[in-house]
């Protein structure tokens, strides 16, 4: 599963993607929240306040609660801010 | 239906004009907005601005917003070009167009794409002042403005 992170969730974990081999099952986003959480310290820290967090599951915007699969690219960012 | 995502500048006037080119009947309208990189936020002095983008998403969700222009609205044309990386203070960023037979339907789908644009485009502003970068956050008026186009 390809991981993405952007803007401070991509400074506080140090890394812009990762490609995670799952062993246990993961359904949906939270799941795999819960997962990365447990991979560092640093991921725990970056997605300790949820509220400020959005997901994108194969460049669509998502939620918590949508279900993933292992060829999926789930996408981690704080609120968008351009034009 | 134009959408380009770049880290060069881009001439406006050549822009609309190429816009006017590809509309299949001349438009008797053309409204355009261009957006630029502020010098200040927070009564604090900007010195440049960083913006980054997710690859993909970011064409496949300006693309989504000039159909929805064109579903509202009877549009002959539309453009939307957004930067990304390192901007200084006075760059263009942004440039949104539409071009339709009358002015109504430009002004307003232009004000339209730029609102949706704020809220649903993978975008992320971070502002360099002196000795620190801020990550810029998001604003309520900003989904306000986006949600009074659904009411």
């Amino acid at each position: 599963m390809k991981i993405l992170y952007f803007s401070w969730l991509r400074e506080k974990i140090g890394l812009d993607s990762e490609e995670i081999k799952i062993s246990e099952k993961i359904g949906d986003v939270n799941e795999l929240v819960e997962f990365l959480k447990k991979s560092s310290e640093k991921h725990s820290i970056a997605f300790q306040n949820m509220k400020s967090i959005k997901v994108a599951v194969n460049k669509e915007f998502a939620n918590f609660n949508t279900k993933i699969q292992d060829q999926d690219e789930i996408a981690f960012f704080p609120p968008v801010t351009g034009g | 239906m134009i959408v380009k995502v770049q880290n060069e500048d881009f001439d406006a006037q050549k822009e609309i004009q190429f816009l006017k080119e590809s509309c299949k009947e001349i438009p008797g309208a053309i409204n355009s907005f261009v957006g630029y990189v502020r010098d200040f936020s927070n009564n604090e002095k900007i010195t440049s601005l960083t913006i980054e983008h997710y690859e993909g998403m970011t064409e496949n969700k300006l693309y989504e917003i000039s159909e929805k222009a064109y579903k509202r609205w009877p549009l002959l044309g539309t453009l939307i070009i957004h930067r990304f990386g390192n901007l200084d203070t006075g760059d263009q960023i942004v440039l949104a167009a539409s071009a339709s037979l009358h002015r109504k339907a430009a002004f307003e789908s232009t004000a339209f794409m730029m609102d949706y644009l704020k809220t649903s485009a993978p975008f992320w502003k971070s502002e360099n002042l002196k000795n620190k970068k801020i990550w810029v956050d998001s604003k309520l008026d900003d989904e306000l403005a986006a949600k009074k186009w659904s009411e």
